[in-house]
């Protein structure tokens, strides 16, 4: 009988492992991610040392826009301490980032919002996705503390009536209008398959697209769904297909939509693929490949080449990082430096001061000028909208 | 129709590499009684090699032909695989070789994440785009539309399988394999080197695992250091499904798995009227499995195997 027992004993474990399989990817990563904390033992309020958080995924599929992110922050935090600190009252303080790693996992973003909390920092710049940001942000207001979302553009985000978070980039309600609107003019499109990877962000922006695609006229002919893991899609592709959309539509992030155009081509998918700005980078004709020139996409924001100090952002950035600008470190850069603002403002670094200084914000910075409506929204955000020519990103518009 | 024959190849090509992937899985199970979870990462290891060496051939000789630079790559991922699953054999399993049954299951899983780390610290954290070697221009066959890639991997998987088959069916190995993995001490007393075996099983399995890592990286053109770890998964589901420790029955598993995957992700919004829709594909694949397990517990092709002394 005992015998019986043990001779599942492996099976029972093994589907016990298939359960929780999707966490545990994630955790070797964990160990070998350089968490430059090193101010540990400057907890004390004394210390001449003012702490940001930043939260992105450093490791997964999308860490090279984390890493972007976190880079962008950390070039602001750079230069403000280059220039000889941070000065509040009659006393200068120097910038330390505390960066956190959240996977891109609801879940996890909850762990490092509180890391963060915990650590001492001030106000926070982060997360990168709405589905991290969204749970993080009660952890952030219940400690009172700011939070500014270079990358997050899902509505609910700052929905939920939480005085402290804020975002400088538009959100999904305008990038979802702009993407449909760009189809029915911009492309001529009568009907679209909508497909998402069903986190916060893919899906928000894929349901805005499809109401608004159908105020305009167009037809939905297929909705089709997918995960932010996935690489395979062609049961779902092979389903559009049959479909004959003008225009597949894709709320998702570049690690998948990369393989995703490469097996549209592969099963002869005419169709233009329309996407938002998680896949808008210049990661995702790296994983497309030949496949890229289908692409039409937005960023939300200005494209980096036509702010006025875009280029040399985009050469500071190249000598610091040795590597190039992806989609939201101009964001990250600017966020640092509205804290920064809010703290000379307010002339005092506790976090309620801070919170209390950031809805009168007017900074000009490398994106524009940021000020921030009731909800926390960023006034005047722009779309930009890009095609993939040759390999490279083309600009084609914007609009605000 | 068409998109049906469409959905049936798509579901061939992606059960194929599940059931390569699976054979290696049930061969070790068969011998050993192990579930080695450290499959999945092996094969990482074999798609990640052969992307490195991709590379370096492609930039030491440029003017080479993309399947011969496969070829190269995929000679180079099998004996660094092979390698890898005999060390991990000798280091981590051997030595618990007596021990209960719970013990090289838990060190399996160690070993594992282990791999996994390493593949991180060496290849990187981020995506890797794998070079396209072989053309990828759709080609039509009866309406429904293939590439050279999908082609080889139907074709090398069957061509691997049917190689297997006779191998553990008609080859000394093979019977000294089938002999082991009835009764080991017995087999040992009429002159069979269990040791041997066990590690010419892995190896086998290792080798498989390769080519099954590089046709994943290849077939969708990416890589990176967990790739191999949902693919292992839904293999060892494969493996089960078939009737773990049965070689017909992992082919037979993954294929079955891969169509079931392909169609109910095709088929299961129009079928339900909306209520399901394609992200359930994953559900009904794991549902299948339920079934299967709770009607024929020892899988499709499993046979009650007589409990070992």
């Amino acid at each position: 009988m005992n015998q019986q027992l043990l001779k599942f004993a492996p099976v029972a474990i093994a589907a016990a492992l298939a359960l929780t399989a999707c966490n545990r990817q994630e955790t070797p990563a964990t160990k070998a991610t350089p968490a430059p904390e090193p101010a540990k033992a400057a907890a004390a309020p004394a210390a001449d040392v003012i702490k940001i958080g930043h939260v992105a995924p450093l490791t997964g599929g999308i860490a090279h826009l984390g890493k972007d992110n976190e880079n962008g922050a950390r070039l602001a935090v750079e230069e403000i301490n280059a220039a000889g600190g941070l000065k509040v009252g009659d006393k200068t303080y120097k910038l330390d980032l505390v960066a956190e790693d959240d996977k891109a996992d609801p879940k996890e973003g909850t762990l490092a919002a509180q890391k963060i909390v915990d650590s001492g920092a001030v106000a926070v710049v982060g997360h990168l996705n709405s589905g991290t940001s969204i749970p993080a942000s009660k952890i952030y207001s219940d400690a009172g503390m700011t939070q500014i979302s270079p990358s997050a553009t899902n509505p609910k985000y700052t929905e939920q009536g939480f005085k402290t978070a804020f975002r400088n980039v538009a959100n999904d309600n305008q990038q979802g209008a702009v993407l449909a609107n760009y189809a029915a003019d911009s492309l001529k499109a009568k009907t679209i398959a909508i497909l998402d990877d069903r986190t916060a962000y893919g899906q928000g922006l894929a349901d805005v697209v499809e109401r608004v695609a159908k105020q305009k006229g167009m037809k939905v002919v297929a909705r089709e769904f997918t995960n932010d893991k996935a690489t395979d899609f062609n049961a779902i592709l092979t389903k559009v297909r049959a479909t004959k959309p003008d225009v597949v539509m894709y709320g998702g992030m570049d690690a998948t939509a990369g393989p995703m155009a490469k097996q549209m081509t592969q099963l002869g998918v005419k169709s233009t693929l329309l996407a938002g700005d998680g896949v808008c980078s210049p990661e995702f004709i790296k994983l497309a490949g030949d496949a890229s020139g289908i692409l039409h996409c937005s960023q939300a924001g200005e494209a980096v080449e036509k702010l006025s100090k875009g280029s040399e952002f985009v050469d500071k950035y190249k000598k610091r990082f040795n590597a190039d600008v992806q989609v939201y470190s101009p964001y990250s850069y600017d966020a640092v430096y509205v804290v920064a603002d809010a703290i000379k403002r307010a002339g005092k670094t506790d976090r309620a001061s801070i919170t209390a200084a950031m809805p009168a914000t007017k900074y000009d910075g490398l994106t524009g000028t940021v000020a921030f409506d009731e909800k926390g929204d960023v006034k005047g955000g722009a779309i930009s909208m890009f095609k993939i020519v040759n390999g490279k990103m083309e600009y084609v518009s914007t609009v605000r | 129709m068409e998109t049906f024959i469409q959905q049936v190849i798509n579901g061939l090509v992606l059960g194929s590499m599940y059931s390569l992937i699976a054979l290696g899985y049930t061969m070790v199970y068969g011998i050993l009684n192990l579930i080695n979870f450290a499959h999945g990462d092996v094969m990482t290891v074999g798609a990640l090699t052969s992307l490195t060496t991709a590379l370096l051939l492609q930039s030491m000789f440029p003017g080479m032909p993309g399947w011969f630079i496969l070829l190269g790559a995929l000679l180079a991922a099998i004996p660094v695989c092979v390698t890898l699953s005999l060390v991990i054999e000798r280091v981590a399993y051997r030595p618990l070789r007596n021990a209960p049954r719970l013990a090289p299951l838990i060190t399996a899983i160690g070993v594992s994440i282990v791999i996994q780390t390493i593949a991180m610290l060496v290849w990187g954290r981020s995506y890797m785009p794998y070079p396209q070697l072989v053309t990828n221009d759709p080609i039509n066959v009866f309406g429904a539309t293939v590439t050279q890639t999908k082609l080889g991997v139907i074709g090398l998987s069957a061509v691997v399988m049917i190689g297997l088959m006779l191998l553990v069916n008609r080859t000394r190995l093979g019977r000294a394999m089938r002999a082991t993995a009835e009764n080991p001490r017995v087999a040992s007393l009429m002159g069979v080197n269990p040791n041997f075996v066990i590690a010419a099983t892995f190896a086998i399995g290792a080798a498989l695992a390769a080519l099954a890592g590089v046709m994943l990286a290849t077939t969708y053109g990416v890589a990176h250091f967990y790739m191999g770890f949902l693919p292992g998964l839904k293999a060892f589901t494969a493996a089960v499904l078939g009737g773990i420790g049965n070689v017909p029955g992992a082919m037979i598993g993954g294929l079955l798995l891969g169509l079931i995957e392909s169609l109910g992700a095709g088929y299961i919004g129009d079928l339900t009227g909306g209520v399901f829709g394609s992200h359930y594909q994953d559900v009904f694949a794991f549902l299948i499995l339920v079934g299967v397990l709770i009607f024929r517990p020892s899988g499709l092709l499993g046979e009650r195997v007589a409990d070992r002394a």
